[in-house]
């Protein structure tokens, strides 16, 4: 059976390149943007570049904030990609200070601005980043699950999610000596900081473990 | 400490991949998409599409040759050439590109800069600078692939452009565009030192001398290659290996 997956339009970012990699990796990709949608899906995908407060608001106007809770409560696999991972938190201080969608505990923050020696720090982070196991974190039945330590993912950013529980990192890299969360999960909750789909064979590969969850 | 990145550039007019001397002198190489799925299958860390042409004739494939590539190639897309307005890079967007270089349009309007960055992010919006040297230490832009004057200091340019809101700069010299004799050391370093943001340089690779003297002498964030890539003169693996022993910083490959 082919498996299906539910990305969600909110109106924000381009959703083309998302709905390629799904389907390279073998899913049927429907694209939803009202709640009744949301509620028939079994994989869940949230995307999204911007900022954060559009991003809420996008998910605000269209009323699916309560069906993304719903879906994350009755335990169904959820996918946020960069935006999508921090709205997936508490709260963000981009901007002044927004609500998230609180499913993962924890706080969006700016990336630091210099290293850990005092040397300054290019911000927004773009580029290639290596994926790290932080000591507590098992990537085994995770969307990690065929992902090696030390292999490079993509992101783009100038906030990063900091988790009230490290136990909800499932992955981290370094940041100018800093460690950055950049891949967190709680249950079927996954959220990335990095985009799968421009992560070139290991993104794909972590499309694939998510649907296999 | 960060990872260096290795970009493959795509010049094209028209539908063809094609690639000149300074900017002139086009030849055709191929389709595009072609050599596009190969340097993602290589490894390329990003693709980088220029339309040469597309400022001086108006609208350009680009749109569709980036959403055609979009279907199979799963790495970072930049796309430049003949980008005016917040519309067009709307399009562009939609059809998979991640990002848009900006030279003609917005030197002709540098508020452009300021829009594109405040509807897409910064990281969206790349400044564009292809210079020529006119003076020890003082490189002039030209716009419409590399056709005219601008009067602009290439240095100050980078520096206004990045206060208004660019979050990249792609520094093409024309003096080394095509040539293989290696990139614009000296320029690619007065631009990095003047601002906080990443520099792609672009024009000149010929070894893999070049890389390291751009990166460790020039202080550029990533490197454009392209026509020692179409011409099958290195691939990209070798490079990556060239530039990991000399010790640089590169994206682990699975």
């Amino acid at each position: 059976m082919t498996p299906q997956v539910t990305v969600i339009d909110y109106g924000i970012g381009n959703l083309y390149s998302v709905g390629r990699a799904f389907e390279v990796c073998g899913a049927e990709v429907l694209f939803a943007s009202d709640p009744a949608q949301i509620a028939t899906a079994r994989h869940l995908v949230l995307p999204g570049v911007g900022a954060f407060e559009s991003g809420m608001q996008g998910l605000q106007d269209r009323g699916l904030v309560e069906a993304i809770r719903a879906h994350a409560e009755a335990g169904k696999p959820l996918l946020g990609i960069c935006l999508g991972m921090q709205m997936l938190a508490s709260v963000s201080e981009e901007f002044g200070e927004h609500k998230g969608l609180d499913l993962i505990p924890g706080r969006v923050l700016s990336l630091p601005q210099t290293t850990v020696e005092g040397e300054p720090l290019k911000v927004p982070h773009i580029g290639w980043a290596t994926l790290y196991k932080p000591p507590e974190a098992d990537w085994q039945q995770t969307a990690l699950a065929d992902v090696q330590e030390g292999d490079s993912v993509y992101l783009v950013h100038s906030f990063a999610v900091q988790t009230d529980d490290p136990a909800d990192r499932l992955a981290i890299s370094n940041f100018g000596g800093h460690p950055v969360c950049t891949v967190i999960r709680r249950g079927a909750l996954i959220g990335c900081q990095f985009h799968p789909e421009k992560s070139g064979p290991v993104g794909l590969k972590v499309v694939t473990s998510f649907l296999a969850l | 400490m960060k990872n260096i990145r290795l970009i493959a550039r795509l010049d094209i007019k028209g539908p063809n991949l094609i690639k000149g001397v300074h900017l002139e002198g086009l030849r055709v190489i191929g389709d595009p998409q072609d050599y596009a799925r190969r340097y993602y299958e290589q490894g390329a860390d990003e693709l980088l599409y220029v339309d040469v042409v597309a400022s001086l004739y108006g609208r350009s494939k680009l749109t569709e040759i980036v959403r055609r590539s979009a279907r199979d190639v799963f790495v970072p897309m930049t796309v430049a050439g003949g980008i005016r307005s917040v519309e067009d890079v709307t399009d562009l967007l939609r059809a998979g590109a991640d990002k848009v270089a900006i030279n003609s349009a917005a030197v002709h309007r540098p508020q452009l800069i300021s829009e594109v960055a405040r509807r897409f992010g910064s990281q969206c919006m790349v400044l564009s600078i292809e210079a020529k040297q006119r003076s020890p230490g003082y490189w002039e832009v030209y716009t419409d692939c590399g056709r005219e004057h601008s009067g602009l200091d290439a240095v100050e340019w980078a520096r206004q452009a990045a206060a208004l809101g660019a979050g990249e700069v792609l520094v093409t010299s024309i003096d080394r565009e095509g040539t293989r004799k290696g990139f614009d050391v000296e320029l690619t370093r007065a631009i990095a030192d003047a601002v906080s943001i990443p520099v792609i340089a672009s024009g000149g690779y010929g070894n893999d001398g070049h890389l390291h003297e751009i990166v460790q002498q020039g202080g550029a964030d990533a490197v454009a290659v392209a026509d020692a890539l179409h011409y099958d003169r290195t691939t990209l693996m070798s490079i990556r290996d060239a530039a990991r022993t000399a010790g640089l910083q590169m994206r682990h490959l699975p």
